[in-house]
């Protein structure tokens, strides 16, 4: 049976370009780019060169100001953590909001056990954040603030530059979590006004395992890995090398592609959304499709619930997410549907699909014909739907 | 995958789905805000269970073990349904991840709920109302929680877990 993958937000295959750069690195460049020999100085190189590219596709003023992290993950904690531990003296209020990944609210609650205090701010029906919002919670004692810049469950994106606009005038630090957006939509960091960005490198079709922060020269912040010197000291531990290089061909390619790919992301999407009524009744879009993500539509279907869904999907060759307490492990449903005001059961049944460049309309086809007989079978279990019928 | 072929086979086939119009007994489990619900409906002759059918709102593991549970008990007598448990249909399904033990694992529970509808009603009992949706997640005396990360039992704060220090408000 052929898999068609509906998930790219969790992962992407590695683009051929990517894959030959790195097993040709692995073969090759194992120099330890610390060492000063041919080797390491070789290997130092091609980091350096991945950099460049990184800085390119965020367009940093200094390819310096691109910290080489472990993934998306690391970044936020490092962005977030680092800033707070640097920052200290001048006060330890932190300003978010309250649909961000757990990378950020939790490194944010773990700040909230040393001392630190927060203002979560609400968002609206769509996700989004008013920036008015955010300069309500701004005290003498703030010294960060995180806001996303596209939410990976709703595909929201929020204005960050006049979010920016905000911290600049009062000289507040300004990260932003934009895994979901570097490489897939543009962004100009310089444009945008942050002085931290998270990122990571499988969001655009390079590999798992390595990620960056956008450091704006001048910002105060620390380690968090501590050890030797590098990434401009910023993070200790000998690079990521295969990764890198695998990360920074990605991001040639995502900058060189970008317009084809939004282009294909966007037609994939709004087919999706076009035709899902002819499919399925009694569903809710979540976010704002139209002004979101191109590459994610997420929707609440009514009375069932995602894992039972996204299981039996499985089982007919469609890989998508969902949100349900179930699949995730958790026993609560997403802090981001029921931010936005889904109910616990709508929140439950809510499927995350997220096209790839090699997706077709007739995947989409084959998608909502399985989804179609998938919902009628489970509300035909389901005791919610017989309650309304 | 995360769970066995049997609980995927029922899970993909579930048998006696469905409402029995009428029932002698219903019963009635869980709530949307755990993820799980379920209803069990019965169609009871000279004590014994001539029909059972059910309804389920959750995971892969709550719909197949609903299916389990009307298999094994389908034809039993009420004395002999008394004594099947959740743990029994666990077992027929050749085991249930640990974390869905007590979420998912409420086949029985509804089971249970069902036949005391049937012995109130014919007692001349009124049926209750519908439980409503609770804010609160429930642990029966004797059941535990896991921590999803060290496997370590949890003791009365579900919050967090001594053994690995994994706070777990969201998690478990």
């Amino acid at each position: 049976m052929t898999i068609v993958n509906l998930d790219h937000m969790s992962t992407n295959q590695l683009l051929p370009e990517v894959q030959k750069a790195m097993i040709e690195a692995v073969k090759k460049n194992y120099g330890n780019p610390s060492s000063q020999n041919a080797g390491g100085e070789e290997t130092l190189g091609m980091i350096e060169k991945a950099r460049a590219s990184v800085a390119g596709l965020i367009n940093c003023e200094n390819k310096k100001e691109v910290v080489f992290t472990s993934g998306g993950t690391e970044s936020i904690n490092h962005g977030i953590k680092g800033v707070a531990f640097a920052n200290s003296d001048r006060g330890k209020h932190i300003v978010t909001t309250n649909i961000e990944h757990n990378a950020v609210s939790k490194s944010i609650k773990r700040l909230s056990q040393l001392g630190y205090t927060v203002t979560s701010v609400s968002v609206n029906d769509k996700g989004m954040v008013d920036p008015a919002d955010i300069a309500k919670a701004i005290t003498d004692e703030t010294i960060l603030v995180s806001v996303m810049h596209s939410n990976n469950e709703i595909g929201t994106i929020q204005p960050i530059e006049e979010i920016a606009k905000i911290t600049q005038e009062k000289k507040i630090i300004l990260h932003s979590d934009a895994v979901d957006s570097v490489g897939v939509v543009p962004i100009d960091v310089q444009k945008l006004g942050v002085d931290l960005l998270s990122f990571a490198s499988n969001t655009y079709y390079g590999p798992t395992g390595v990620g960056g922060l956008y450091v704006r020269r001048g910002v105060r912040i620390w380690p968090i890995m501590d050890g030797g010197i590098q990434e401009q000291n910023k993070r200790a531990g000998t690079e990521n090398i295969f990764g890198i290089i695998g990360m920074g061909v990605a991001a040639d390619l995502a900058v060189k592609n970008m317009d084809k790919r939004i282009t294909h992301m966007k037609k994939i999407s709004n087919f999706l959304v076009k035709e899902l009524p002819n499919y399925i009744d009694e569903y809710h879009l979540n976010g704002d499709p139209a002004k979101g993500l191109p590459n994610l539509v997420s929707f609440a279907i009514k009375y069932i619930e995602g894992e039972s869904i996204v299981l039996m999907l499985e089982d007919d060759g469609y890989i998508v997410s969902t949100r349900s307490a179930c699949a995730t492990g958790s026993l609560r449903a997403s802090h981001v549907l029921m931010s936005i005001g889904l109910d616990h059961a709508d929140a439950q049944g809510t499927l995350v699909v997220t096209p790839g460049i090699e997706n077709t309309k007739d995947d989409i086809i084959g998608f909502l014909s399985a989804l179609k007989n998938i919902v009628k079978t489970l509300r035909d279990i389901s005791p919610l739907y017989k309650k309304t019928q | 995958m995360l769970y066995s072929k049997t609980v995927m086979e029922h899970f993909r086939n579930p048998r006696n789905v469905g409402i029995i119009d009428n029932p002698d007994g219903m019963g009635e489990v869980g709530n949307p805000l755990c993820g799980d619900m379920m209803t069990i409906y019965l169609k009871i002759k000279d004590d014994n269970i001539e029909d059972i059918k059910f309804q389920t709102f959750g995971c892969g593991s709550a719909i197949a073990v609903s299916s389990m549970l009307t298999e094994i008990v389908m034809g039993k007598s009420i004395e002999d349904a008394k004594k099947v448990t959740n743990k029994d249909v666990a077992k027929a399904l050749e085991g249930l991840p640990k974390n869905k033990m007590h979420c998912s694992n409420l086949g029985a529970d509804a089971l249970h709920l069902a036949i005391k509808d049937y012995e109130d009603n014919k007692a001349g009992i009124k049926r209750p109302e519908p439980r409503g949706e609770t804010e609160k997640h429930e642990h029966k005396d004797g059941e535990k929680c896991f921590c999803p990360y060290c496997d370590a039992a949890l003791s009365e704060d579900f919050s967090f877990c001594n053994a690995c220090q994994a706070d777990l408000d969201e998690q478990h």
